[in-house]
């Protein structure tokens, strides 16, 4: 068994135009920076993004927004990025808005094998368009897909050559529930340990849901809104 | 006199009790971790991963892999837990978030609230609001009585795209409290100086008044 891949160009490797890609991130946060750089300089396009939110102007999915190589955005909230504003008004982009408990939940479910599951988000509003409506102990409900991708990228904290990842803070987030939705799963770690070396009552994402392994390089984890306090 | 944004969030933080787990929305609501009761043990909730939120860091503690929901650098308490999206999903769906207060462009008077999208103008999302209106066990709605021209917020039907339907228990205006109730609003508090008439004018929504009605503590 060997995951480990040198570097982001080689990890994306049989990622083509035309796929469905999720990316693990909330806002900036625990966003794959090495892969969403390598897919940036690359010719693929037509890519249908699945993530939280989609980046701000040439930063994080920015990139490929810039360069016009998203086709379809899946997310609970793109503002922040005029860019996309752009191409959703000009109708270059299609956009699917979808709860953001929702949206993990449905990709928890896609990795778990969950074809199928009911909701409360969203009854009542347009979200609910076109979707099986249901009761349950006098609640309505709504039926949401399990959702898996044909890649899913995901960044870590630390990680090993067996695929065990670790993440830091609230730079988990969509990462953990992805891992296991990719039919592919890329994982791109601040720091690739020895096997072994993680605690296994640490371990956050076990091996089994990823393929391909690489430390990042150069990480620059920019803050979309620094806030602080006087000492 | 009306409340200022601190007034409303002042008048919220009386509705936290000891042991609450809290989720606070982007912009009030926020402001209701600064007048937590003294000796009160409050957690609040992100929904980006985190139990335990605590003040924003000092320029030295800036991490950026520690934001809350709104993209803000922020701190873990000591005893703060970090988790993923589904599982705190999960913690809110699951019904076991004490209370959330969010923001409001309008609530209709069955308690069904608007909060997300204006049609004509840029649609960003709706992030997590659907999911905690939805589920939460208690929602409290922190908001301006009226618009900036003078149009109410509080209306028989919203006329805005929906965020939830019969959801919000309580609503915290710039001029008062109401609570919702089978036959529409019922006013419990108004604002310091704030006439009854004033909310009434206000209020396009059926709007109950029983008796004397209390000035806010606040």
């Amino acid at each position: 068994m060997n995951k480990v891949v040198k570097n982001a160009e080689e990890a994306i490797r049989g990622l083509e135009s035309g796929m469905s890609v999720m990316f693990g991130g909330f806002g900036l946060c625990g966003i794959p920076e090495n892969c969403l750089t390598a897919l940036a300089a690359s010719d693929i396009r037509d890519l249908t993004c699945i993530s939280n939110n989609a980046g701000i102007d040439n930063v994080g999915l920015g990139k490929l927004l810039r360069n016009r190589q998203m086709r379809k955005m899946m997310g609970s909230y793109v503002g922040e990025n005029k860019e996309f504003e752009r191409q959703l008004l000009s109708g270059e982009l299609e956009v699917e808005l979808i709860p953001q408990g929702t949206l993990a939940e449905r990709i928890r479910a896609g990795g778990a094998g969950i074809p199928a599951f009911y909701v409360p988000a969203g009854y009542g509003t347009e979200v609910q368009e076109g979707k099986e409506v249901r009761e349950f102990n006098g609640k309505m409900y709504l039926m949401e897909y399990g959702l898996r991708a044909d890649f899913a990228i995901v960044k870590a904290w630390k990680g090993d050559a067996l695929g065990n990842l670790v993440y830091r803070h609230t730079a988990n987030n969509f990462n953990n529930m992805m891992a296991a939705a990719g039919i592919i799963t890329i994982a791109e770690v601040e720091e690739l340990v020895p096997v072994g070396s993680i605690d296994p009552n640490q371990v956050h994402t076990p091996g089994i849901y990823v393929q391909r392994i690489f430390q990042g390089v150069n990480y620059v984890k920019q803050i979309e809104f620094v806030t602080t306090r006087e000492k | 006199m009306a409340l200022d944004k601190n007034g409303i969030a002042k008048r919220i933080a009386q509705e936290l009790r000891d042991g609450y787990y809290v989720n606070l929305g982007i912009g009030i609501p926020t402001l209701v971790a600064n007048y937590i009761p003294e000796g009160m043990q409050v957690v609040l909730h992100s929904e980006n991963g985190l139990l335990g939120i605590g003040p924003f860091p000092t320029e030295d503690e800036v991490d950026p892999d520690l934001i809350n929901a709104g993209k803000q650098t922020v701190t873990a308490l000591p005893g703060s837990s970090f988790f993923d999206s589904a599982e705190s999903f999960a913690m809110i769906r699951g019904g076991h978030v004490d209370l959330t207060v969010l923001g409001a462009f309008e609530v209709s008077e069955k308690g069904d609230i608007a909060s997300w999208k204006v049609p004509g103008k840029l649609v960003k999302g709706m992030g997590g609001a659907m999911d905690l209106v939805a589920a939460a066990k208690n929602i409290i709605v922190a908001m301006q009585h009226t618009s900036k021209d003078g149009a109410s917020k509080l209306l028989k039907e919203c006329t805005l795209p929906l965020t939830g339907v019969r959801c919000v228990k309580k609503i915290v205006t710039d001029l008062a409290v109401m609570e919702l109730v089978p036959e529409g609003f019922r006013l419990l508090e108004r604002a310091p100086g704030v006439s009854v008439e004033e909310i009434i004018a206000a209020t396009e929504g059926r709007l109950m008044v029983e008796g004397e009605i209390p000035e806010m503590n606040v």
